[in-house]
C-alpha cells in the first residue's frame, strides 16, 4: 500500500512538471501551427543558465526560475523574429526543418561551451529535504517543482482565458485575417506566443535543475514526452495538456515500479500509440 | 441618409490582383461622410476584393486610397481601424470559440479606457437587445442572424466613421436580411456613414443613397440609388425584373 502512494506520488509530482513543459509547445503549436522542434533545447538552455548562476553568483533555482523564465521568454522571442517568422505561411515542412535546425544548434553549442558531462547544481536551500507522510517519501525540490508548475500552469490558463490580450491571442489563432481587421497586430502577438512558451519550459527548466542533473542531451528525452502529452491533449488546450501531462507522469511511475524501470517510456510511447490509433485528435482534444 | 456632400473616403484608379487573376481594373469611387452607399453586382464581380483591399487586406497595385483627406494606400489592416474604418468581412468571421462579449471586447482593442468599452457595449446591445441575453454564449452556437448581428455590433465597438458591411444578406433568410438592413439605417442615423455591398441588389439600394455596379472587376456604372433603381439595365441584370 505504502509502495502504491509512492509510485501514485511520484507520477502525479512527474506529471505537473510535464504540464508546464508541455503547455509551452501546446500554446505555439495551437496558435502558430508551428511545432517547436527546439522545445527539448529550451527546456536544456534554462536547466543550464539555472546550473551557471547557482554556480557562479549562488543564487537559488527557489529564486532563479524567474531568470530562467525571462532569459528563455527572450531566447525564444528571438528565435522566432531570427527564425521561425521566415518560415510561416511556407510549406509545412519549413518551420520543423528551421526549429530543428535551432534544436541541433543549440545542443551544440552547449557541448561546445559545456562538455557533454553531467553537472548537478548542489548546495541547494531545498537539496536532501524530504517529507515524510503515510509513509511516503517526498523530496522537497520535486514537490516545489511540482507545486510550483501547477500555479504557473493556472497562471497562463487564467491570462489566455481572462485577460484582453489572451482574448488577442485566442481571436488570432481562430482567425488571423479578422483578427487584423480588429487592430491586432498578429505578428506582435506571434512574438509573445512563442515567448510566453519559452517562459513555460524555461520556468519548468529552472526548477528541474534543482535535482536533474544538467546535460547537452538532457531535452530530448523531455521534448518526446511533451510532443506524446501534447497529442494527448488536444493542440492548444492547456486543461488538456495538464490531464495528458498527469496520465503520462502515472503511466511512467507506475510501469517504471510494477513492470520493470526499462520499460517506463515503452509503456508511454505504447500509450501514445494505441490513443492515436482509436482517437486521432487526442484523449482531450476537439 | 443622404450625406453631407463632403467625400469621407475616395477610391482613386485602384487595381488589385486577389488569388491571381486581376480582380479589380482601375475602380474609382467614393462615399460623402453621413451617407448609405451601396456597391452592387453578382457574385465574383470583385466587390469583396474592392473591400478588401480599402480594409488593408489586400494591397492595391496601383491607385490611391484617402479618407478624411489621409492617404491609407497600403496601410496594414490592423493600422485601418485605428483611422475610424470599420470592415464588417464576408461570412461575419466572428471568433468562433469566444463568447459575444469576447467578441465584442475584441472589436474595441484598440481603446484602452474601460469605461469607454462598457458605454460602447450599452450602445451595441440597445441596438440589438438579443446579444445581451447571449452575451455569454459561444458565438458558434448562435444561429445565423444572431451572428450577424454580432459580427455588426462588434464593428460598431471601434465607433467607426465609416463602416463597411460586406454581404450581409449572406446565409440569412429574407425577413431577417430586411431585420439586418433596418440596423443598418438606424446605425447611420447615429451618424455612422456606411459603404455596402450586397447581392441582394434591391433591398441594398432602397437604404442607400448612392449606389455603384460593379462587373468583372470594372464599376461600369454610378449614380443615385433612385436612378439605379429605375434604370432598366439594373433591373434586368441584378432584380430579375
Amino acid at each position: 500500500m505504502t509502495d502504491f502512494a509512492q509510485v501514485l506520488a511520484d507520477g502525479l509530482m512527474n506529471g505537473a512538471i510535464y504540464g508546464l513543459v508541455a503547455a509551452g509547445l501546446s500554446l505555439i503549436w495551437g496558435v502558430m501551427d508551428v511545432i517547436n522542434f527546439a522545445h527539448g533545447e529550451f527546456l536544456m538552455a534554462a536547466m543550464y543558465v539555472c546550473y551557471w548562476v547557482g554556480v557562479l553568483i549562488g543564487l537559488d533555482p527557489l529564486i532563479s526560475w524567474v531568470l530562467t523564465g525571462a532569459f528563455l521568454f527572450l531566447l525564444s522571442a528571438v528565435s522566432y523574429k531570427v527564425v521561425v517568422r521566415r518560415c510561416i505561411g511556407k510549406s509545412a515542412m519549413a518551420p520543423l526543418l528551421a526549429t530543428f535546425g535551432l534544436s541541433i544548434f543549440l545542443k551544440n553549442f552547449c557541448l561546445n561551451m559545456f562538455t557533454p558531462n553531467f553537472r548537478l547544481l548542489s548546495g541547494t536551500f531545498l537539496e536532501g529535504m524530504v517529507f515524510n507522510f503515510f509513509g511516503m517519501a517526498i523530496p522537497a525540490p520535486q514537490l516545489a517543482a511540482s507545486l510550483f508548475s501547477l500555479v504557473m500552469l493556472y497562471v497562463l490558463y487564467y491570462f489566455v482565458k481572462r485577460t484582453r490580450t489572451g482574448w488577442a491571442i485566442q481571436a488570432t489563432a481562430m482567425d488571423k485575417e479578422a483578427a487584423e481587421l480588429m487592430g491586432i497586430d498578429t505578428e506582435r502577438i506571434f512574438t509573445l506566443v512563442f515567448g510566453l512558451g519559452g517562459a513555460c519550459v524555461g520556468i519548468a527548466g529552472g526548477f528541474m535543475a534543482s535535482y536533474l542533473a544538467v546535460f547537452p542531451e538532457v531535452g530530448t528525452l523531455f521534448s518526446l514526452i511533451a510532443f506524446v502529452v501534447v497529442a494527448l491533449g488536444g493542440f492548444g488546450s492547456i486543461p488538456g495538456a495538464l490531464c495528458a501531462a498527469i496520465l503520462i507522469g502515472l503511466v511512467e511511475s507506475f510501469a517504471g515500479f510494477y513492470i520493470a524501470p526499462v520499460i517506463k517510456y515503452v509503456a508511454v510511447f505504447a500509450l501514445y500509440i494505441v490513443v492515436i490509433l482509436i482517437r486521432p485528435k487526442g484523449l482531450f482534444g476537439w | 441618409m443622404s450625406g453631407s456632400g463632403e467625400k469621407i473616403l475616395e477610391v482613386d484608379n485602384i487595381s488589385c490582383h486577389y488569388e491571381g487573376i486581376r480582380a479589380i481594373e482601375s475602380a474609382t469611387l467614393y462615399v460623402n461622410r453621413g451617407e448609405i452607399a451601396a456597391i452592387i453586382g453578382a457574385n465574383g464581380a470583385g466587390k469583396s476584393t474592392l473591400m478588401k483591399s480599402i480594409a488593408g487586406l489586400l494591397r492595391p497595385e496601383s491607385g490611391r486610397i484617402t479618407f478624411e483627406g489621409e492617404d491609407i494606400t497600403g496601410s496594414p489592416a490592423n493600422r485601418i481601424i485605428y483611422k475610424g474604418i470599420s470592415y464588417v468581412p464576408e461570412g461575419r468571421r466572428l471568433f468562433a470559440n469566444l463568447t459575444v462579449r469576447e467578441n465584442l471586447e475584441l472589436g474595441a482593442f484598440k481603446e484602452r479606457e474601460r469605461s469607454v468599452i462598457e458605454g460602447r457595449l450599452e450602445e451595441v446591445f440597445a441596438l440589438f437587445p438579443i446579444l445581451k441575453e447571449r452575451e455569454l454564449q459561444l458565438a458558434q452556437t448562435m444561429s445565423g442572424g444572431e451572428q450577424q448581428m454580432c459580427a455588426i455590433a462588434r464593428g460598431l465597438m471601434s465607433a467607426p466613421k465609416l463602416l463597411m458591411l460586406d454581404e450581409l444578406s449572406l446565409g440569412l433568410m429574407p425577413s431577417l436580411v430586411e431585420k439586418v438592413l433596418e440596423s443598418v439605417v438606424e446605425i447611420n442615423k447615429k451618424g455612422v456613414t456606411i459603404l455596402l455591398v450586397e447581392q441582394m441588389v434591391q433591398e441594398a439600394l432602397e437604404i442607400s443613397s448612392r449606389g455603384y455596379v460593379i462587373k468583372v472587376g470594372r464599376i461600369v456604372r454610378s449614380g443615385s440609388a433612385k436612378e439605379l433603381l429605375e434604370s432598366d439595365e439594373v433591373r434586368k441584370a441584378y432584380m430579375g425584373i
